[in-house]
Parts: structure tokens; sequence; C-alpha cells
């Protein structure tokens, strides 16, 4: 660092300088929050100190205008009694049984990921995998969900291969087996593609780590992978505001991840752990260093000196603000008592992981850090982390609502097939449509078998992990979001995924227990998108509530927009279930000749924002399905009691597509074929077949029984007051509708399996 | 006693419990190897596993060739001990020179995860007797960078001394002569791309299956070391 290029900004200086302009409009910070910085500390921050308010007050950090409605997911919870950490970690924690816990959240990635595709989807695994590294638990598995601009945009063509690339490129390099998520395209994701990852983790319920800086005198120790000038966003405003030339530059905003760091960082904690060595853990992740210190400081006894210079630096020429905004990857801030610090040193040794002490926690309430021996930091460090502004802002419906929900998608405005020809053309054009297509050329470049436990993955209805090779202790995760259903009805668009999450998940035979968020939603500064967010927040926390599944984490991701034009309103629903015994689990494919195929659940004339209006007539609107949440429950039950009784040898939810996507997904998958009657005694629809097939009403799933279960699991329909009707039979190796048409399953698994290839291959 | 099973790890190795527990599966004592330890603790068979060793940023298995523990396993390679390695493991081996060629990028340049069937071509190995020549098998492949490559003269070499263990039949990334996996001269060494270790329980192989079809490279091993 040459000599004459920065003079650090001390507190001391700020106190004598109270006039010196500071750029932060240019950091986001408003007026009235930049007045409030300086009433908190009496004087104007210093360069570091408005850095550190710029991002910990961020909307990103502190969730300013999602607090007020997030609020709802506490206040309506369901009381329920495995619920170990709730919201406000960095992971909810749910106890599973035996003497194990999960850890599961859920976060986005979207911005870097249309900037940087393959670092940005990267870092986005990299990134919530650590935030279940830090609960102390070992990651076991990611599911990503996937948002883009339609297939055959060239700008799809960009983002998703390095999008899938980066996933599978980071998730492997780190061994964990990626189990599901889901592809969708639609031209509102165009300029601004979705890019989720939901992680999930393992540990004894008794080795929970929290972020908290307790106990004076305890040490703070950075580990993990020197700090470097990526991911820096606005601290250039800073940097370049007291000095320009004389340094390297033009540095990506997109972090840049190493993988191989994050595994042996992964490997190096969990040892740590198993040595009972920390007091409190922290990942850095967004605000890098100013979260991780503020965050323990704040949740812990309260103070934190810091030696800033400490920090192990991959660019020399980093002054301290950008070192506190960096978000470069792989890194992790520990609290180790002194007597625990040469063990903890010689864990890292092994694994060959630089660790380094900066500082020390202290009872002054205080956040001091030094820069080569002057003060530049003096904070209370709860109004940081926990004191950031809260905006209620201001929301209505949007005056379009009515026209959308007014514009039906009935028989007068929308064709609809009525031969037997047209409903086998449309059933092939569906099934090839990118949405509905076989997603084998994403799946394959992900690993979903490493660590040998993955007992369901992609293609079935959640993914499953056995946790226990003793008892066979296993949970099951699934992720769904339908943004065309949120966008004709934000409160029940946001419950109609939770709803299918937990469907799929109850259809592979496990307990529907707790629920993730990402909600992606347009600007908060527009009225008609915080009137989306609002109603989605309330729709969620009231059917988490009516299904007794509590929000147990997750994450808000607004300003997904381009220009005025935000993307539908998208929450991403991850449920965990837990299943006793994972040989018990119910896949979703019709493997034995001669079974039953029954249809539970009751089927309308419900197509508004279908997967058939969109591909066959670009259509959107009229309202979402009907939802009841009382029947999603019963039905959970009967999937859930029928694998577990070994009635069931195949269930798959009906969503998407409706009830023939469904079908040919469990024909294809177990290579056997189906006869399908949609008119007999023991099913005597008044829907003509069209409805029957494309529907997509909700609370329904198709199953396989024996002949011989029949009639229990039909029985155990009746008592639950859940319609069920016998569809058809497994049989021969065509997908027959009996008087509508006939599709060998040659012909089915071309058009289903040609699309991928042929966009992207 | 039973014969006991080392398999080393290597900082960015992925699979080193997948492999550890085909060795319990099968019956034997597994061990856990660690890259900077020399010693291979009286373990009777070595197991290098699938992963990213260093993150094989430089040439996968380039780095990890010259880890302490790689000294010890060559030197007593040479000398007759069972070493099996699989996908970086077969990497490893060739840039330990105990097997020839080279594993290069994919042909499609992706990454593959996918089960592939393979034909058993020789069960005259440590790590293959409890086939029987002919054999298909499905074995799951994933990797990037699992193209078979050597010079010609190799290549016949190979397949002259019956050194090609396994073939693709379906050849998912270029590899040369379709060849999945090979030995050296004397049998105990044999790298394979593919990941037997993944396809050893009903709960978890391949589906539709058949699952198991990766457990006769863990029980040839085993029965060879019980009755020696």
């Amino acid at each position: 660092m040459t000599e004459n290029a920065y003079q650090v900004d001390t507190v001391e200086r700020a106190a004598a300088t109270p006039e010196t302009e500071q750029p932060y409009a240019a950091l986001g910070v408003k007026d009235d929050e930049y007045a409030r910085i300086r009433e908190i500390l009496g004087r104007r921050p210093t360069a570091p100190e408005l850095a550190m308010y710029s991002v910990m007050w961020s909307e990103h950090c502190s969730y300013k205008s999602s607090k007020v409605h997030l609020r709802q997911f506490g206040e309506k919870a369901p009381s329920v009694d495995f619920l170990l950490v709730g919201p406000g970690e960095n992971a909810g924690v749910v106890d599973v049984g035996e003497d194990l816990a999960v850890t599961f959240k859920i976060e986005s990635h979207n911005h870097p990921s249309y900037v940087e595709p393959y670092q940005g989807a990267a870092t986005g695994v990299g990134g919530i995998v650590r935030d279940i590294l830090t609960m102390g638990a070992r990651p076991i598995a990611v599911l990503d969900p996937l948002r883009f601009g339609p297939a055959d945009a060239p700008d799809t063509h960009r983002v998703l291969p390095g999008v899938v690339r980066g996933i599978g490129g980071y998730g492997n390099s780190l061994g964990l087996p990626n189990i599901g998520g889901e592809v969708v395209f639609d031209a509102c994701y165009s300029g601004n593609p979705l890019v989720n990852a939901l992680s999930i983790g393992v540990l004894k319920k008794s080795e929970i780590k929290l972020a908290r800086a307790d106990g004076p005198g305890n040490r703070v120790v950075l580990f993990g992978a020197r700090t470097g000038g990526d991911g820096i966003g606005g601290a250039s405003v800073l940097a370049s505001a007291t000095f320009d030339e004389d340094k390297p530059s033009k540095r990506p905003s997109v972090q840049v991840g190493d993988p191989f760091m994050e595994k042996v960082l992964i490997e190096c904690c969990l040892e740590i752990y198993a040595a009972d060595l920390v007091t409190g853990i922290q990942d850095l992740g967004a605000a890098g260093l100013s979260c991780a210190t503020t965050e323990l400081a704040a949740a812990g006894t309260g103070g934190m000196d810091v030696q800033l210079d400490l920090a192990p630096l991959r660019d020399a020429t980093l002054v301290p603000e950008e070192i506190l905004m960096s978000e470069s990857q792989e890194r992790m801030m520990a609290v180790v008592t002194p007597e625990n610090l040469p063990r903890f040193f010689e864990i890292c040794e092994k694994w060959d992981v630089i660790a380094t002490v900066i500082g020390t926690v202290t009872d002054t309430g205080r956040l001091r850090m030094t820069w080569h021996g002057e003060t530049i930091v003096d904070v209370d460090p709860r109004t940081l982390a926990l004191q950031g502004p809260v905006y209620e802002r201001p929301y209505h419906r949007p005056q379009w609502q009515d026209s959308l929900q007014a514009d039906e998608p009935d028989s007068a405005r929308l064709e609809r097939p009525k031969s037997g020809e047209q409903l086998r053309e449309t059933v092939l054009r569906m099934i090839a449509s990118p949405n509905l297509a076989d997603k084998t050329w994403v799946l394959e470049q992900y690993d979903h078998r490493v660590r040998g436990n993955t007992v369901l993955a992609h293609g079935e209805d959640s993914g499953m992990l056995r946790l226990s090779e003793q008892s066979n202790l296993g949970v099951a995760l699934s992720t769904d979001g339908n943004g065309r259903y949120t966008k004709l009805d934000p409160y029940t668009g946001a419950q109609l995924a939770l709803a299918e999450a937990y469907r799929n998940v109850a259809a592979t035979g496990a307990k529907p227990l707790a629920v993730t968020d990402c909600l992606n939603f347009g600007s908060p500064e527009d009225p008609e998108v915080m009137w989306q967010f609002a109603e989605a927040c309330r729709g969620l926390a009231d059917a988490c509530l009516e299904l007794g599944t509590p929000v147990t984490g997750g994450n808000v991701s607004f300003y997904n927009q381009t220009g005025a034009e935000a993307i539908h309103p998208t929450p991403i629903i991850g449920v965990l279930g837990v299943i006793d015994d994972v040989s018990r689990r119910t896949r979703s494919a019709f493997e034995t000749e001669g079974e039953i195929l029954l249809l539970v659940g009751e089927t309308r004339d419900e197509f508004g924002g279908s997967e058939w209006a969109h591909v066959v007539h670009g259509h959107l609107g009229g309202l979402p399905p009907k939802l009841d949440l009382e029947r999603e429950r019963q039905l959970a039950e009967i999937l859930i009691a029928g694998s577990r009784d070994g009635m069931l040898s195949a269930a798959h939810d009906l969503s998407d597509g409706g009830l023939v996507q469904a079908i040919a997904e469990s024909c294809l998958r177990g290579g056997h074929g189906a006869r399908v009657v949609l008119h007999s005694d023991t099913n005597p629809g008044e829907l003509d077949p069209f409805v029957a097939l494309f529907s997509e009403s909700a609370g329904r799933a198709v199953v396989a029984v024996p002949r011989s279960e029949e009639l229990r699991f039909t029985d155990m329909c009746k008592f639950r007051g859940v319609p069920v009707a016998r569809i058809g039979v497994v049989d021969g190796d065509a997908l027959d509708v009996q008087d509508q048409f006939t599709i060998p399953l040659g012909e089915l698994r071309e058009a289903w399996t040609g699309t991928f290839p042929a966009l992207f291959g | 006693m039973s014969a006991r099973i080392g398999v080393i790890t290597f900082p960015g190795t992925q699979d080193d419990t997948d492999a550890l527990r085909a060795a319990r599966v099968v019956g034997a004592e597994p061990v856990a190897l660690w890259h900077r330890d020399p010693s291979l603790h009286q373990v009777d068979a070595v197991i290098l596993p699938g992963g990213f060793s260093y993150g094989d940023y430089l040439r996968c298995g380039a780095i990890a060739r010259f880890s302490p523990v790689m000294e010890t396993v060559i030197a007593a390679a040479r000398e007759g001990l069972p070493v099996l390695g699989i996908c970086n493991g077969f990497q490893v081996l060739c840039e330990s020179h105990l097997l020839p060629g080279a594993l290069i990028r994919n042909a499609g340049t992706l990454f593959i995860n996918r089960d592939v069937t393979l034909r058993v071509e020789s069960n005259s190995t440590a790590w293959t007797s409890d086939y029987e020549i002919g054999r298909e098998i499905l074995i799951p492949i994933k990797n990037g960078e699992g193209k078979f490559a050597a010079d010609e003269r190799t290549l016949d070499e190979l397949e002259g001394e019956g050194r090609v263990i396994a073939r693709y039949l379906n050849n998912p990334n270029g590899s040369a002569r379709d060849i999945a996996g090979i030995a050296n001269a004397a049998g105990n060494v044999v790298g394979l791309m593919p990941h037997p270790e993944h396809a050893i329980e009903e709960l978890t192989g391949p589906y539709p299956g058949p699952a198991t079809d990766g457990l006769p490279f863990f029980t040839s091993v085993l029965k060879q070391l019980v009755n020696a």
C-alpha cells in the first residue's frame, strides 16, 4: 500500500470533522437513516462505520421492508413440540426423533446469478451450506429451485447452462447430494432469473451451535479463506471518495467461490465441533465481517474488541471499509476460550485452514475496531444488528387485479381440445413443453448419490435421505412454488405452494413437519408489489397454522424486476418431513402390471394459471385452483398411512399439467403403460375428458395399489371423507385413455425427453 | 480376523464415506487413512475414493499423487497390495504411474451423473474375481473428466494383456475403446471411473436397478485377503 493514498478515517477524526460530506446516498443509505446513524453515534460515522451501517441496514440484511409482515410467522405459528430453533438464527432446527435434529433453510442468489451465472449460482450454494454448518450440523444435501426466462430465449442460453454448471460445480465439489428442486420457465423471469438454494444438515440435538459471542476474554477467531476484494458493492464508493488510482480495481461485485476451500472448512468445523471447542460461531455471508462481528456481539455478552489489521488478506491494498464489506466466500468466525485455542489451531492446521485471532469478547457493550492502533469503529453492535430501520411500506391491491381475475380461462375464451385426436396432440405438446419436459439434461450435472444416503431424488415427489443406517430414520424435502398462481391471487398462491410441497412430502410417505420459505418479489417500493408480498405472507402464515407446519426460517428477495416490470410474485416453499423407516418410502413409478390406479381428491374445472393455458394459449387470468387445507391434511394422512401400512405401490402428486401429466410421468419412470378410464361405475364423473386430464385442482394424488389392497385403501379414503375413484390399471406399453386416445410409451418418452437436449445440448 | 480395507481421505475427497461403507457392508474392517500420514496402519487393501482431491485445480489427481500417504501406497502397490482407485482415485493412480493413460475432459464437456451398463472384461484381478467375464453390470458414473485416453500402443498392450477390466456398453464420455477400468500387469491395482461403492444397497443403489451390481468389487478383494 502506498503511503500517500489512504488516510484512515478514525473515530477521533470523525468527531473532529463533523462537516465532512459522506457518500451515504451512493451506499444506499437514505437521508433519514443517515441522520439516525449520526444521532446514535453522537457524531458522524467514520467511513468504516458508515460501510457497516450501510450493509447491515440494507434490505438484504435488515429485512426492513418485510419485517412487519414476517412477524406473522411467529405470531400465528402453530404450537408444536419439535421446533428446537425458530426464525432469527442462521437456520431453524427441528427435532426429528432419536437423538437427532435437522436444520434446513432456503436462500436466494438471484441477482448475482444473472450478472455472472456460474459464480452467482455456485456461491449461492456455498452461502446456504455455511448457514447450515454454522448451526453445528453436517450439511447433507442441497436442493435448487430455479426460474428462467423463456427456454428458447437467447439470454436463457447464457444464464441456464452457467447456473446449472455452477450449482453442480460447487455442490458436487462439496460432496453434497443434490436431491431436488425445480426448473421453471416464464417470460417474467427473462431479466431476473431466480436461483434459490436450500440446504439441510443433521446434528445431535444436544449439539446445536448459536451465533453469539459470550464470555469476556474469549477470543474471536477468523478462519477459512483470506479476505479479498470480491463481493464488494458499495465499498468502492467509499474508497474512491478518499483516493482513486494506485490500487487494483475493477473488482467483481459477484463473489468468486472456491468449493475446495469450503469442503475443507466444513470438515474442519465438524472436527472442531466434535471436540466441543467453540462457544459461538457465525459464518461470513452477506455483509461479511460487518455482519459476523455485530451479530455475534449483539447476541452475546455485548462487546467485542477487534484488531482489523490482523485479518489475513488476499489483496494487501484493501482498506478497512472494504475489508468490512467484502463478501469473500468460505470464511467463518468462532468464539473460543483461551484454553481451547491450542486445540482449535491444531485442527485448523490439520486441514490447512488459516486461522487468526482478531479480537476478544468484552462486556463493554461496544464493538470497537482498531486499524494499526487507531480506533476506527466504536458502536453499540445492537444498533447495527437488531435496531435497523423498520418500514411500514404502503401497499394497495393493484387496479388490474380485478380484470386479471375476471379474465377466466373458460371454454368461451380459450378453445379446448375436444376430440380424442386433439387430446392426444395436447398431451404430447404439453409433455414436451419446457416446464413439464424431462429435466435429465440438468439433473445429470448434479451428483445426487454422494454420501450414500440418498433414498429418493429428482423425479420423485420429494427428495429423501436416510439419517440412520441402524434405524432407517429419514427425512424428505420438497420445494414448490407457482408464480402464475401467486400473480392471480397472492394469498392463495402462497398457500398453494405450501400445499404442493406438503403433499409432495406426504406422497413419499413422510410426515410434513416444518417449512422454510424464499419469498421472491419485485420492488417493495412499489405499493402493488408490496401488496402481493403482504398477501403472500398472510396466506402462508395462515396455512402454516392450519397445517401445523411452522416456518423455521427463510429469506426475502426483493427488487426482482427489470425496469418497472416485476417478476410474478414467487414464494418458493420448502417442506421438511420425517419418516420412521425409509425402506417404506413410496416412489412415483408404476412398477407392477395389473395394479389398480386410483385418483384421490376432487377434480374441478380449474385452469386459471394452469400449465395448459400457459403453453397452449399463452394465457394468464382467472383464479388459481381452490384450496381446502383440511382436505390437504386428510390426503397427506392417507398417503402416509398407505405407505406405512404397505398399501401403496406408487403415489404421485397432481399439480402442473394435471392428471395426465402425473400418469405419464409415473408410466415413463416405471416403464409400464396404463389403461385409464375416465368414466366408470366407480368414477361417475361428469367432467369432460379434457377437464379430467388437464385440470390443476389442488389436493389430489394418483396412486397405484395392488388389487388386494384396493378395498382397504378406498375404505380409508371414505372414512376420511376424501373422494377416491378407480381410474384405471397399470398395463401394457402405452398410455391408453379409453374412448379417447392411445400413445405408445416410446412416443411419449421421445416427446418428454427430447426437449432439453434439443434446447441446451 | 477380518481383512482391513483402508480408505484414503485427501482434502477434497467426497466418496470416502461411501467407500468405507462398502468395506463394512461386505464384512471387512474399514480403516480411515489420512493423506498426510504415511502409515497404512496394517491395512490389507487400499481404496482411493472419488472426489476432487486438493480441488483438482491443477489436473485431476496431480497433487494427491505427491501426498505422504501415496509414497507408501505406491511402494506397497508395487509389492502387491490390492489398490482400487475409483474416479478421482483412478486419476491419482494414473498420475502416480501405477496405471497407464490419463483421464481427460468428457467428450460432451459436461459433468455426467448417470447409471451406465458396463461389461466385465477380466476377472483375474484382485478386485473383479467375483464377476463372470461378460457379465453386464449397472454402475453409476459421476465425473467431468472421465474420458480414458492413452496412446495406441498402450491401448493395444492393455487389451493384449487382458488388463481392460470393464467397458461401457454405451460410451458416455468418449473413452478410448470404451474403457471404463483397467488393471496393472499384476492385477492388484485397478482403476475404475464408475462408482461401485454407489451400487451396494437396494435402498440407495441405481434405480430401477439392479441396485447392487457393485458389491463384487469389494467381495472379490475380501475373499482373496481372507483366503490368503
